[in-house]
């Protein structure tokens, strides 16, 4: 391996490994607030891929039936969870929320497909599309089972995923897809061309990780989603919604998923199934950072990155296993430094 | 402002608490004293919404049944928990913010006098401002757990156990800023062992024994009562 390939391979590896930090903050930041080791993180990355690729043909993304379906089915999972306490304000927002906009968004989504509008509008209404899922999905799911074991929810979780999975398969059948490139052209750095598509990825990435940060540290509700993470009690006894909280989380978890989806679009053919292995590695690095360290994950992140890409040159039949496999060290090296693992 | 009528909290299959009845008045202190175990801490938490319980409980004339803890909050209950289950890693002035997150829509003048209100009460809050709530010292918890749910500008504030584990001359000062809350039309309902601190600054007085309502009356009755003195009070100190 000479210099120059050591250098491009750098570069691949710190792409996705910037992909990767981004569904390891999102996987810390759910995990945190609300418990769950949400598995489904990786399924929005195919959605939010597969959804602009149906765009840039032209199609009406199939997606869309599954937003409404998801929203019509997160109204009646809210009403019943509140039916006995619910007020009209409450009931408004209920229906403005999970009817309304999936509503507005389907029919947007019926009268732009077909009209190629672009880019940007495109990449917009694909995450108009896949965001909301999050919320729906912890309404259905998850706020049933907010005083579950981590266990249970992570089965739960399990069980998500398997289902969206599922759906991508009938939506987007078992082709592949690759969106066109948005940022065409490159840039000579020394030895190495950096293709403008990375650094746009890692660009967008440090951007979106410095927004988290920004959103935690100075908002009153990036406070409380933090405050909850912290001490749900104590968050309670302020007058703190978790399952709110969890909404939120699971809002921005998969606000972040859709964006790496289109983030990596033009980079790799994704199939329906294809972000499962991607959020898992990002899962392996929120686990290097036990699940709670926003920058020790996003480290993680991009050290796996790396590996992975130096491991598909050198050994690329092994390379899922050298990435998993690290895990292995990690794990043991923490069970020795915390003898004791609290549950949080 | 609260009444429990017939109250009963059961934990698996034992009642922690049964046929408790008690008023609030707006304005008051009221306390319920009575030893480790009795129930007390298990009744702030039904009245909390923490515990599901069985029973009646009105509050500013509207039945709190089936709410939520936070919903509880909202209609203006307050409580700082024996745990005080603080913020420990944010900040002091984050925590005392958070205290004020139902009130976030009323802008930013009138949680800054809030929080100038609790440095006011508690002024080494506000030396520690920019210090992580878990480095803070019993004492200060205390004043932070209290501070965080002034700023909710609850109506009916509970402490539950505020002496626990501090030095004497800290409860002191707890108890006079307790005593000075009631000057600002914050209703109270106490819970503690220490019976003699609580009887001195409380209006009513209920004493609870294994889950009941044994004895209620006037402070300055129970004060006097034997029954209380040989067992709360001690009799030295009669």
């Amino acid at each position: 391996m000479d210099p120059s390939i050591f250098l491009i391979l750098v570069q691949d590896g710190l792409t996705s490994g910037a992909i990767y930090a981004l569904l390891a903050l999102s996987l810390v930041l759910v995990f945190t607030v609300t418990r769950v080791i949400f598995i489904p993180q990786g399924e929005f990355v195919a959605f939010g891929a597969l959804t602009m690729a149906t765009l840039e043909a032209g199609e009406f993304p199939r997606t869309a039936i599954m937003l409404l379906g998801l929203g019509i089915a997160a109204a009646i999972a809210g009403y019943l969870a509140e039916r006995r306490v619910i007020t009209k304000r409450r009931l408004a927002w209920l229906i403005a929320e999970t009817l309304l906009l999936p509503a507005v968004i389907f029919v947007l989504a019926l009268w732009l497909a077909p009209r190629k509008p672009g880019l940007l509008p495109e990449m917009l209404l694909a995450l108009a599309i896949v965001t909301p899922m999050g919320p729906y999905i912890h309404r259905i799911a998850f706020r049933p089972l907010a005083e579950a074991s981590t266990l249970v929810l992570l089965i739960a979780a399990v069980g998500v995923h398997l289902t969206l999975t599922g759906f991508g398969l009938v939506f987007f059948g078992a082709e592949g897809s690759r969106t066109t490139s948005f940022a065409s052209g490159s840039l000579a750095l020394g030895p190495v061309m950096v293709t403008g598509q990375s650094l746009f990825v890692l660009g967008a990435s440090i951007a979106l990780a410095f927004m988290l940060y920004l959103v935690f540290e100075l908002s009153l509700i990036g406070k409380a989603l933090k405050g909850t993470a912290v001490n749900r009690l104590g968050a309670r006894l302020v007058g703190i919604e978790p399952s709110l909280c969890g909404r939120i989380a699971f809002g921005v978890a998969a606000f972040i998923g859709a964006l790496s989806g289109l983030l990596i679009g033009p980079i790799t053919t994704v199939y329906y199934d294809s972000g499962f292995l991607i959020g898992l590695k990002g899962f392996v690095a929120a686990i290097v950072a036990g699940l709670v360290s926003y920058p020790a994950a996003a480290a993680a992140a991009l050290a796996i990155g790396i590996m992975e890409s130096l491991a598909s040159f050198s050994a690329s039949a092994f390379k899922e296993v050298i990435v998993f496999t690290a895990i292995i060290p990690v794990l043991l090296w923490r069970s020795l430094v915390h003898t004791r693992l609290g549950e949080e | 402002m609260l009444e429990l009528r017939d109250l009963a909290v059961a934990y698996g299959g034992v009642l922690a608490v049964r046929g408790v009845s008690l008023r609030v008045e707006a304005g008051s202190i009221a306390t319920v004293i009575g030893a480790n175990g009795a129930g007390k801490s298990t009744l702030l938490n039904a009245i909390m919404g923490i515990l599901p319980s069985r029973g009646h409980i009105v509050f500013s004339a509207s039945s709190l049944e089936g709410l939520p803890v936070e919903a509880r909050v909202a209609a203006g209950l307050g409580l700082v928990p024996e745990k005080r289950e603080l913020f420990s890693s944010m900040s002091v002035e984050d925590n005392l913010r958070l205290g004020a997150f139902l009130r976030r829509k009323e802008g930013r003048g009138a949680i800054a006098a809030s929080l100038d209100e609790v440095f006011g009460l508690f002024p080494r809050l506000r030396e520690r401002r920019r210090q992580l709530a878990g480095t803070l010292s019993g004492g200060e918890r205390q004043m932070l757990a209290m501070g965080r749910a002034l700023m909710g500008r609850p109506k009916l504030l509970m402490l539950d156990e505020p002496s626990l584990g501090l030095a004497p001359l800290i409860v002191r000062d707890i108890f006079e800023i307790i005593a000075s809350m009631k000057r600002a039309h914050v209703a109270i309902l106490l819970v503690e062992q220490n019976a003699r601190a609580a009887l001195q600054i409380a209006d009513l007085g209920y004493v609870m024994e294994n889950g009941t309502i044994v004895l209620e009356g006037s402070c300055e009755a129970l004060r006097s009562d034997p029954r209380v003195v040989e067992t709360y009070l001690g009799i030295a100190h009669a």
